[in-house]
């Protein structure tokens, strides 16, 4: 086994054994924990890749923003130490559906391209490309021939998370009647 | 020697971070001695200066002693060890023993990637351009960004697993803190980057070559600046430690070494932002001289991270805290939409200047 196998096996184990402890935990905030074990495993796994920017990314939102402010509702709304809950709840089903239907998506695309040729060789990336990586993944979001358009439906999503936001954090003004 | 393999430079990685995490440790015990004798001196007092001194002869009968108090920080650091660790029963145990080595890691992670000298012929192996743990990372900034985002956890964790309301509230006001001021500091963070076209630090210093972005920009630094007092929790921003109302706040059931973490990772944070600061604005390792003797830009670097540490002190010494709504609405109200504009106003520059709308 070489020292890539090796860790990529411990990085992975980290978040798997993450992810399950995020939905077995009694305790939310540790499970919260857990949640942000598990960000840090997939991180871990994109620098592998040679991902370094969206590792970053990953650090940044994943961990730096969401999982923090899971931790600060926890901490707000939860009485401290007290935080126990059941790992079921009413979407059970629903869960049970989705990761179902999930694991027959991977089967089937790991038996289409295994002993493919590029399973054995990826395809390598000009390295012109990888030393300017964060320049192109720039333009290629604003140029029409790429992503111009994912990138603009996302950014309109994200204004209107943001004004809905606004509005819901608004003083509410008192009715006259 | 040249570097060809990745063992290679996992090995130069490994010993220029050993020697770099010591320095830094070392800077640290100093930064607390240089911090207890300038606040002294700031009002009117000695400070520390039993602990060790050189004496030297007297003259005209009267004893006189040289450097006084200068082993200070070892005696605080025995002090620390030899001090009882208490367990306080109703903590959450795996969190409360987490929490502070959670503290120390982010800030031993940022020193990565900060450039400390130039490329050092006799140290610094073929093909390195810069001294620095880990040289060349393309997304550098990014990568500081995201470890100062991880770093609210250490806090957040010994706040919460502490069980005790004081440690609590310490923890939620660290955490909004912390959030907040991250996005002024991420938006004027980038002002640099645009301006030297990179988000390598080696090319930021480099970019500052004819003028420190200090000059160029001094909203940009001034807003950093502040952001990152905020998010160092140094006056005028520590009420989550406030000693008045929280009675130190996320560290008050923390004994021993382990409340010695937090202190260590507060300080070494207080050195690693007065280093990024001065690669960001100050030009790095950049001074006169540099290019014929590039050792010297250890020098420049510590001689920046020094000046910039007193500047902190002497902040501390002079503004009284933040009441919690007023950090909130600085930071929300005034500091966002600041260096929100200033970015903007940066961006729409270059590109007047690329098109050559604008002549400079």
């Amino acid at each position: 086994m070489t020292g890539e196998q090796f860790v990529f096996l411990a990085v992975s184990g980290l978040t798997i054994v993450a992810g399950i402890l995020v939905v077995t935990l009694r305790n939310l905030f540790h499970a919260a924990l857990a949640m942000m074990l598990s960000f840090l495993g997939v991180a871990g796994i994109y620098i592998m890749l040679g991902a370094g920017f969206l590792a970053a990314a990953q650090l940044l939102i994943y961990i730096g923003a969401i999982s923090i402010l899971i931790i600060f509702a926890i901490m707000l709304t939860r009485r401290m130490m007290q935080a126990q809950d059941t790992p079921f709840n009413s979407q059970a089903g629903a869960g049970l559906v989705t990761a179902v239907l999930s694991f027959i998506l991977l089967v089937f695309v790991i038996t289409r391209l295994w002993r493919n040729e590029i399973f054995d060789s990826p395809p390598e990336v000009p390295t012109a490309i990888m030393n300017q990586i964060v320049v192109q993944l720039g333009s290629d979001f604003v140029s029409p021939g790429a992503y111009v358009i994912p990138f603009i439906v996302a950014s309109m999503l994200l204004l209107a998370a943001l004004i809905g936001a606004v509005y819901v954090a608004w003083p509410q003004v008192e009715d006259e009647a | 020697m040249a570097i060809n393999t990745l063992s290679q430079l996992a090995v130069y990685s490994l010993v220029v971070g050993f020697i770099m995490t010591f320095v830094v440790i070392t800077g640290f015990a100093y930064t607390t001695l240089l911090e207890r004798k300038l606040l002294a001196r700031l009002q009117h007092r000695v400070g520390p200066n039993r602990a060790g001194y050189i004496p030297i002869p007297t003259r005209g009968g009267k004893e006189r002693k040289l450097l006084g108090g200068f082993m200070q920080p070892a005696a605080d650091a025995v002090k620390l060890f030899f001090k009882e660790d208490m367990t306080p029963v109703m903590v959450d145990k795996w969190t409360y023993f987490l929490a502070p080595i959670i503290t120390v890691i982010p800030a031993i992670f940022i020193l990565a990637v900060i450039p400390w000298a130039g490329f050092v012929p006799y140290i610094t192996p073929e093909g390195r351009d810069y001294f620095a743990i880990a040289p060349g990372i393309n997304v550098g900034v990014l990568f500081i960004l995201a470890i100062t985002s991880i770093s609210v956890y250490g806090v957040v964790l010994a706040g919460w697993s502490s069980n005790s309301k004081y440690a609590i509230l310490g923890g939620i006001r660290a955490s909004a803190q912390m959030i907040s001021y991250e996005l002024a500091m991420g938006l004027t963070v980038l002002v640099p980057v645009m301006l030297a076209n990179s988000m390598d630090l080696g090319v930021i210093v480099e970019g500052q070559r004819g003028m420190w972005y200090l000059f160029l920009q001094p909203i940009a630094a001034l807003v950093f600046w502040i952001a990152a007092l905020a998010e160092l929790q140094r006056a005028p921003f520590d009420l989550l430690e406030a000693e008045q109302e929280l009675s130190a706040g996320f560290t008050v059931e923390y004994s021993s070494m382990r409340f010695g973490m937090f202190f260590l990772a507060e300080y070494m944070k207080m050195i690693i932002f007065c280093a990024l600061f001065a690669v960001f604005f100050l030009g790095g390792y950049r001074g006169p001289f540099v290019d014929q003797v590039p050792a010297l830009g250890f020098v420049y670097t510590a001689l920046k991270v020094f000046l910039g540490l007193c500047v902190m002190i002497w902040i501390r010494a002079s503004l009284p805290r933040f009441r919690y709504d007023q950090l909130m609405s600085f930071g929300w109200k005034v500091l966002l939409p600041i260096s929100v504009v200033n970015f903007m106003i940066v961006a729409v520059m270059i590109v007047l200047v690329e098109e050559g709308v604008l002549g400079f």
